[in-house]
C-alpha cells in the first residue's frame, strides 16, 4: 500500500513543472502513489500538448536480416550466421514490402537488422540509394549499435558512417539499441553490444549532424528502478545538451524463447508508472510513445491517460518482440478508434512529429 | 486526506463520501462513470480496497467445465453457443466425460470447479444433478460452483418446479455456489434487445434470492460495453447492493467487458481498457456491502487484471485452465495460468498474493501453523 506522505514536495514540483532531481525520480518511482503518478503525468502531457489530439503514424516495420554477431542474452530474433533460420532480404523484397506500405498511405519504415558480419557499408548505401531511386518513404533506419557495427567493419568513425548513410538517403535513426544505459546492467545482458557511452555518443553525432533521432528504454530484467531512472538522467542531459531527441518509447522485456526466459516478466503495473515517471522526469522530450506492441491495446488506451502522446507506429509486420511469444497487432483503423475511444482525436504525423493531413 | 492533487477534482465530494464511508447513489454512479477525471476516481476505489482487504489479494485453483455450448437462446453478444450438437463447433459431455476431463485434477489442491454451459434443449435435469454427484464423489475436496441463475430457471422450466425445488435438489447433488453469469444487463430495454430469450432480471434475482434463502452464496455480474447507458450500469449495481441488503448472499462482483469476435454485435467493438478499470473502480465504490471485486482476468487479459488491482480489485479469479466462452469470443490471453505466475502478477502489483477456496476462507499453505 501506497501511504507515503514524503513524497508530497515532490508531487507538488511536478504539478509545478519543475525539473525532478535524480533522488526524486527514484522516489517516484519506488514510492509514488500510482494514482497521483498517473494523474501528473497526464496533466504534464496537457501541459506539453494542450490540443486534444493523439498522433501515430503509418510506418512498415522491415527487418533487412536477422544475423547477428552480438549475441544479446535478452533477445529471440537473431540467428548466428550461417543457421538454417538466418536470412538476409534482397533489395527487391524490401522494395515490394515498401510497395505494400504505400498502397495503404504509408510514409516511413523502421528499417532495421542484426549485426551482419558480412554486409558492408555499400550494401546499406546501395539500399538506400535502391530504396529513395524508387519510393517516396522516409528511412527511419538503423540504431547506434548497427550505425557502431558498420563502423567498425569499414574502420571509419562513427560522424563518417552516418554521413555516408545520411547521403545515401538515411532520414533519421530510431533509438533501438538503448536497452538499459547502465552499463553494470548491459554487461550482464549484451556485453558485445555498444556502451551506454558509445550508444549516447552516436546519437550526439547524429544530432551535431543535425539528424533527430529517438531514444528507447527496455526494462523489467535485471535493472532496479533507480537504474531506470538513471536511463532516464542519461537521456535527459544529451537532450539539454542537444535537443536532437524527438520522443522517448519505452518497452518491458519479452523473456520467452530468449536465454534470459528465467527473468520473472512484467506484465502492465510496473510499465505504466515508469511510463508516468518518464513523463515527469523527461520534461524535455516532448513525445512519448505508447508501447502496444508489447502492452497490447488496452493497456495503450491506458497509457494515454499516463503520460503518452502518441501511440507509435501501424509496424505492419513485427519479428523481434513476437520472436519472445508476444503478438499483438493494430491497424490504423484499430489505432484511430481507440484513440477516439479516449475522447482524443487521432492525427496521422511523420517522424518529425508534424501533423500530415490526409 | 485527500491527496493535494486531488483536492480540485470535479468529483472531490465523491471523493469525501466514498472516504467517509456514505453510500452513494445513482446519480453519484452515474458522475462517477462520466467522470474525466479517472486518476481521482482511481484512487478513492483504491483507497477503499485497501481500507477494507489492504494489500491481500486472492486468487484461486480452479477448473473450468463448460459441459455443453448447446443453446436454446440466442443472445446477440455470444460467440459460444451453437443452436443445435449438428453444428460446427458444437459439444456436448456425458457425466462419464466431464469425469475424464477432470481426471488429471484428483489431489491436485484444486478448490473449485466452475461449471456452466449453455440452455441445452434436450438434456434431463438428472443429467446435472447426475454430474454433481459424481464430481462430488470423485473430488470431495473442490467446491462446486454451477450453472447461472439462466439455466436454474430453466430447469425450473423443464421440471415444472419451483426454484426452491430445483435448487434444493441441486444442493442435495452437491451444489455449493452459483457462478454470477446471465445478468448481463438488468435493464428491459437491454435485455429485449440483445437477450430476449432470456429470464428476465426478476427471474434472476429470484434465482439469487432463493439460493441464499437456502444457504447457497452467489457472485454477480454485469456484462458491460455493448448497448448499454451509463444509467442502465448503475441502475444494474443498485440492484444488487439492494439484493445484498436483503440477503448477504453475494461473495463477489465481476464486470465483464463484452468481447466482440464472432457474435452479431462484433460492430461495436471491444471496450476499451479505461472503460474496465472505470467498471472495477465504480462496482467496488458503489457495492459497498459486497465483501470482494473480482478482476476476471480471463477476460480482461492478464495486463488489464493486473491494473484492476489497484483500481479497486481484490481478486483475480483463479488458474482456470481451460476456457471456452471468452475464448470463442476472440480473447487473447491463454486458456490458464500456473498459481506460480498468477501469484507473481498479483505481487509485481505490490499486492499479497492469497490463495482462498470458492467461499473466501483463506487456503492455508501447506505446512503453516494450524
Amino acid at each position: 500500500m501506497t501511504r507515503d506522505t514524503s513524497l508530497e514536495r515532490t508531487y507538488e514540483k511536478a504539478a509545478a513543472h519543475e525539473r525532478l532531481t535524480y533522488d526524486e525520480g527514484v522516489a517516484l518511482i519506488e514510492r509514488g502513489d500510482t494514482h497521483i503518478l498517473g494523474a501528473l503525468a497526464h496533466r504534464r502531457r496537457l501541459h506539453l500538448h494542450p490540443e486534444p489530439v493523439v498522433t501515430y503514424i503509418i510506418e512498415r516495420n522491415i527487418n533487412y536480416t536477422n544475423v547477428c554477431i552480438t549475441y544479446c542474452r535478452f533477445c529471440a530474433f537473431y540467428r548466428r550466421p550461417g543457421h538454417d533460420e538466418s536470412y538476409v532480404l534482397a533489395y527487391e523484397q524490401i522494395g515490394k514490402k515498401i510497395e505494400h506500405l504505400l498502397e495503404h498511405g504509408g510514409v516511413q519504415i523502421l528499417l532495421q537488422g542484426g549485426h551482419h558480419p558480412d554486409l558492408r557499408l555499400t550494401w546499406y548505401e546501395d539500399l538506400l540509394r535502391y530504396i529513395k531511386e524508387r519510393y517516396r518513404v522516409h528511412v527511419h533506419g538503423f540504431s547506434a549499435p548497427e550505425i557502431e557495427h558498420i563502423a567498425g567493419i569499414e574502420g571509419l568513425s562513427v560522424r563518417e558512417t552516418i554521413e555516408r548513410l545520411r547521403a545515401a538517403g538515411l532520414g533519421t535513426i530510431p533509438g533501438a539499441g538503448g536497452e538499459m544505459l547502465v552499463q553494470s546492467v548491459r554487461d550482464r545482458i549484451a556485453v558485445l553490444k555498444t556502451t551506454t557511452e558509445d550508444w549516447l555518443n552516436v546519437h550526439r553525432t547524429a544530432h551535431e549532424l543535425g539528424m533527430r533521432t529517438t531514444a528507447t528504454m527496455m526494462f523489467g530484467h535485471y535493472e532496479t528502478r533507480a537504474e531506470r531512472v538513471e536511463h532516464l538522467l542519461r537521456v535527459r542531459e544529451l537532450q539539454d545538451e542537444t535537443g536532437g531527441f524527438t520522443a522517448f518509447i519505452l518497452w518491458t522485456f519479452q523473456p520467452e524463447n530468449t536465454p534470459m526466459h528465467r527473468v520473472r516478466k512484467l506484465e502492465s503495473h510496473e510499465y505504466l508508472r515508469t511510463t508516468a515517471v518518464s513523463r515527469l522526469f523527461l520534461d524535455n522530450v516532448d513525445n512519448l510513445q505508447a508501447s502496444w506492441v508489447t502492452q497490447g491495446p488496452r493497456v495503450a488506451e491506458i497509457s494515454l491517460l499516463n503520460g503518452v502522446n502518441d501511440m507509435g507506429s501501424t509496424m505492419f509486420e513485427e519479428n523481434v518482440v513476437s520472436a519472445a511469444g508476444t503478438t499483438y497487432a493494430m491497424s490504423s483503423d484499430a489505432i484511430e478508434k481507440s484513440i477516439r475511444a479516449l475522447g482524443f482525436e487521432p492525427r496521422r504525423r511523420n517522424v518529425y512529429y508534424e501533423e500530415l493531413t490526409v | 486526506m485527500i491527496p493535494s492533487v486531488f483536492r480540485g477534482s470535479p468529483i472531490r465530494d465523491l471523493l469525501d463520501k466514498s472516504v467517509a464511508g456514505e453510500r452513494l447513489t445513482l446519480e453519484d454512479g452515474v458522475r462517477l462513470f462520466e467522470t474525466d477525471d479517472l486518476h481521482a476516481l482511481g484512487w478513492v476505489a483504491n483507497h477503499v480496497r485497501e481500507a477494507r482487504h489492504g494489500d491481500t489479494t486472492y486468487y484461486l485453483k480452479n477448473r473450468h467445465i463448460n459441459y455443453s455450448n448447446v443453446c436454446k437462446y440466442d443472445c446477440m453478444f455470444c460467440s459460444f453457443y451453437r443452436s443445435s450438437i449438428d453444428q460446427e463447433g458444437a459439444w456436448e459431455w456425458s457425466v462419464e466425460q466431464v469425469l475424464l476431463h477432470v481426471a488429471p485434477y484428483k489431489d491436485s489442491g484444486l478448490r473449485e470447479f466452475h461449471i456452466v454451459g449453455g440452455v441445452h434443449p434436450h438434456l434431463p435435469f438428472s443429467y446435472y444433478t447426475d454430474m454433481l454427484r459424481a464430481l462430488k464423489e470423485a473430488h470431495p475436496g473442490v467446491a462446486l460452483k454451477a450453472f447461472t441463475a439462466i439455466e436454474i430457471a430453466y430447469f425450473a422450466e423443464l421440471t415444472g418446479k419451483s426454484l426452491r425445488e430445483v435448487l434444493t435438489e441441486l444442493k442435495h447433488a452437491g451444489l455449493q455456489m452459483l457462478p454470477g453469469g446471465g445478468a448481463e444487463v438488468f435493464a428491459d430495454r437491454v435485455r429485449y434487445k440483445v437477450c430476449r430469450d432470456k429470464a428476465d432480471a426478476d427471474r434472476w434475482f429470484e434465482v439469487h434470492e432463493t439460493a441464499h434463502a437456502l444457504g447457497i452464496p452467489t457472485n454477480a455480474t454485469l456484462l458491460y460495453g455493448h448497448i448499454e447507458t451509463t444509467e442502465e450500469r448503475v441502475d444494474h449495481i443498485l440492484r444488487l447492493r439492494d439484493l445484498q441488503d436483503r440477503t448477504s448472499g453475494l461473495k463477489s462482483y465481476i464486470p465483464l467487458a463484452y468481447h466482440p469476435d464472432g457474435n452479431r454485435l462484433q460492430k461495436l467493438g471491444a471496450p476499451t481498457g479505461v472503460d474496465a478499470l472505470r467498471n472495477i473502480a465504480v462496482g467496488r465504490l458503489l457495492l459497498d456491502n459486497v465483501a470482494h471485486i473480482k478482476a476476471y482476468w480471463i477476460m480482461l487479459g492478464i495486463k488489464t487484471a493486473q491494473l484492476a488491482l489497484s483500481w479497486g480489485a481484490n481478486d483475480i479469479d483463479g488458474t482456470v485452465t481451460w476456457e471456452r466462452i471468452y475464448h470463442m469470443a476472440g480473447s487473447q490471453t491463454p486458456e490458464g495460468m500456473t498459481e506460480e505466475r498468477l501469484r507473481e502478477v498479483i505481487e509485481e502489483a505490490g499486492r499479497l498474493p492469497v490463495e482462498r477456496d470458492a467461499f473466501y476462507n483463506v487456503v492455508q499453505p501447506l505446512g503453516a501453523p494450524a
